[in-house]
């Protein structure tokens, strides 16, 4: 009796200084537990690459920096999947609208392009992408208006899209792969020289740092202006040393991961530059299609909480019929929706098609498993209305993790697909279960 | 019918509920005491809506007059929410015109009722729940900033201030609203159709899911709001909720306007009488659902 009387105090007591900085620095309990679960699956696969195949292959520059390059195409959809979940819809057809723009974009700057601009030409990747954005907004847009207007549900929708995208991307190329893609394309899907290298990734280190004081700096004062309550400034200064430490540290990373030895060579070849004893370190720092996914990381984060748009959204999924009342128009809002998640499905085209060098008729293949895994691992309610951009990028990189993890210890690909299959139905789980805790 | 033509373009299916047995007039004489030859504030005449066969709201009118408060009694069912839902452009009315101040007004949708200054408190409060007490007052008006972003401080500051006057102990400003008791919920959706200078309420059983203190505080407020000149609707299936507030009730049943009284003229056991058996009382004007002497 007296044992469990005791009990509640002793955990309040416990948990309050840890409770006490998490209110005060205001950081999520849930961005922790993310970090904590990813820092759990890269030190396990660590360790197990260590003890049981002799060499730990996971926490390395190499595989940390491909990881992230992995982690962009699923990352970039994630982000809108998060929108289109929050208003109480889903969306199946991603991994399809990306074979298809793919293979638009494929079949133009291969086939048709250069007959008409000569191959090579250096407005060829422009047109090229903005055809391939084109028409995932176009085919986003034609989704939305069938399930906004037409009142089909989304699930139909695009589960019929998840098959029609598919027929019609094999039908533009009768099946097949068309490679290679344009020189400059190749560039967004990374690789050696897809890379912005040391100098460029410092830059863009230091402007990050920046950005992060700037916000916590106006955010302070506009509180102040409307003399609201403010965090204590030790959390303040804390909060800035953790966000610049941790880019540095990134960009550190990324920068130790140097090209490969013959990569170097035909560089150093094509530059006439001596190659001195020992090699030259020529480092890769952050891939392009990793500047893409942090671009729309943050303008997706913007329209989310900045924008009317994105309280729109999220009215919606709160209160479908108190968003109509309050003179929301929820049909266009429920149509950009689904416009955007097109628009992001023919960006992560870009990166996938450019990464592979090809169009393929198998490109994107359940990658709706995937993204909708990364949104909902990332704590977006299927239930809408709750769901964060950043959590769904966290949610991809822990998809990808387990993924690459999973390879690089040698599990074959049937002990994958159950891990992936548990962790999802574990993670939502825990979300459940914190939910109503939080309650 | 009425005397005027006009047919909104609201009405976009055909007006089926003008069937020849409702051949009888409809333009109601008003009251005196509320007339005295102002013009209403709203009017809505000869309303008609129908869902599948069920007509909801049938051939019904109802005024109202700058600082008057007007009961609206019915059984749950009497037409009285579809009515006012009609008012507030929830609902596409089949039929029936409305005027606001005189003039015809076109109302399609909730976002032109607000333009005409109609706020509606609703029963279920139709709060988004998943966001905070600032974004639901501000939902489909937010602020925003030179950039054309939501201007989340501006917004937060204005809901401090409408909020403190409503309902001084709030503090749960981050909170989503979910979180919140009834009654804080409840005074988040009346700081939310005050907020922006009504000049017609619609309060639709504005106390039913609040204490005796809270219910005080409600009615103190209507009263305030009454010598402000706003018109206000106070819809309810509870008569002694709105009895004492009221100047004058309208009674519906079966989706028909039973009559109309100003309160002073009527006792309560005879606006019941016009509840439950649709007869009138000599004080009342009858209706079209009038049950017949």
């Amino acid at each position: 009796m007296s044992d469990i009387a005791a009990r509640p105090v002793m955990a309040a007591d416990e948990e309050g200084p840890f409770r006490r900085f998490l209110r005060q620095t205001e950081i999520d309990s849930r961005l922790l537990g993310m970090v904590g679960a990813l820092a759990l699956i890269w030190i396990g696969f660590h360790l197990y690459g260590y003890f049981v195949n002799g060499f730990g292959a996971f926490l390395t520059p190499r595989n940390l920096w491909n990881l992230s390059v992995q982690t962009a195409s699923i990352g970039i959809m994630a982000t809108g999947m998060v929108l289109v979940i929050v208003t109480r819809n889903i969306d199946l057809s991603v991994g399809s609208v990306l074979g298809l723009c793919a293979m638009v974009m494929g079949v133009m700057q291969v086939w048709y392009l250069p007959q008409w601009l000569g191959l090579g030409h250096p407005a060829l990747w422009i047109i090229t992408v903005i055809m391939g954005l084109a028409v995932g907004t176009a085919v986003g847009a034609f989704h939305g208006w069938l399930i906004a207007y037409l009142r089909i549900p989304a699930f139909i929708v695009t589960l019929g899209g998840l098959l029609v995208w598919r027929g019609v991307a094999y039908l533009i190329a009768r099946g097949e792969t068309v490679s290679p893609v344009d020189s400059r394309f190749a560039l967004l899907g990374g690789g050696p020289f897809g890379s912005i290298g040391a100098t460029g990734s410092w830059i863009v280190g230091l402007i990050a740092c920046a950005a992060i004081v700037a916000l916590i700096i106006t955010g302070r004062r506009q509180r102040q202006r409307f003399q609201f309550p403010v965090r204590p400034v030790w959390a303040e200064v804390f909060m800035a040393v953790v966000g610049c430490g941790f880019v540095v540290a990134v960009v550190l990373l990324v920068n130790s991961y140097p090209w490969p030895v013959g990569i170097v060579r035909q560089y150093a070849e094509a530059r006439g530059i001596e190659i001195p004893d020992g090699g030259l370190f020529i480092a890769h720092g952050f891939a392009i299609p990793v500047l893409i996914l942090l671009a729309v990381g943050i303008a997706m984060t913007f329209i989310a909480t900045r924008t009317r748009f994105g309280r729109y959204v999220f009215a919606i999924g709160g209160n479908p019929e108190a968003a109509e009342l309050a003179g929301i128009n929820t049909r266009w809002v429920t149509l950009k929706v689904f416009a955007l998640m097109g628009f992001l499905c023919g960006l992560s085209a870009v990166i996938a098609s450019a990464r592979l060098n090809s169009a393929t008729n198998a490109l994107g293949t359940l990658d709706e498993l995937y993204v909708i895994a990364s949104a909902v691992i990332g704590g977006t309610s299927l239930a809408g209305g709750l769901g964060t951009i950043y959590g769904a990028i966290l949610g991809a990189l822990v998809m990808q993790s387990l993924q690459t993890g999973m390879v690089l210890v040698g599990f074959d690909s049937a002990v994958q697909q159950i891990v992936v299959g548990t962790v999802l139905v574990v993670a939502v789980l825990m979300d459940t279960i914190y939910r109503r805790r939080a309650r | 019918m009425n005397a005027k033509p006009a047919r909104t373009r609201t009405a976009g299916k055909p007006a089926t509920a003008a069937p020849a047995r409702k051949a009888k007039p409809t333009g109601q004489p008003k009251v005196a005491a509320a007339a005295n030859g102002a013009t209403p504030l709203v009017e809505m005449r000869d309303i008609s809506i129908a869902f599948g066969g069920v007509r909801a709201v049938d051939h019904a009118s109802v005024d109202l007059y700058p600082g008057e408060v007007v009961g609206l009694l019915g059984h749950n069912g009497a037409g009285k929410s579809t009515l006012i839902k009609i008012l507030s452009g929830a609902y596409p009315r089949d039929h029936g015109q409305i005027y606001i101040n005189g003039q015809e007004a076109q109302i399609a949708n909730p976002r032109d009722a607000k333009a005409y200054g109609i706020e509606t408190i609703y029963q279920t409060l139709a709060l988004a729940d998943n966001v905070d007490a600032a974004a639901n007052l501000f939902l489909g008006r937010e602020l925003r900033t030179r950039w054309g972003t939501l201007d989340d401080v501006a917004m937060e500051a204005q809901a401090r201030k409408v909020m403190g006057r409503l309902n001084p102990n709030f503090r749960r400003f981050k909170d989503p609203v979910v979180a919140l008791s009834g009654g804080q919920r409840q005074s988040v959706a009346i700081a939310r159709a005050i907020l922006f200078n009504a000049r017609i309420l619609i309060m639709d059983e504005p106390t039913a899911a609040l204490g005796p203190q809270e219910t005080a505080q409600v009615a103190e407020l209507i009263k305030q709001l009454k010598a402000d000149g706003i018109g206000i609707f106070l819809i309810s299936h509870d008569i002694h909720d709105v009895f004492d507030l009221a100047d004058r009730v309208f009674v519906m049943k079966n989706g028909q306007v039973v009559g109309q009284a100003p309160t002073v003229a009527v006792t309560k056991d005879e606006v019941l009488g016009m509840i439950i058996l649709g007869k009138c009382p000599p004080g009342a004007i009858p209706g079209p659902g009038a049950m017949a002497a």
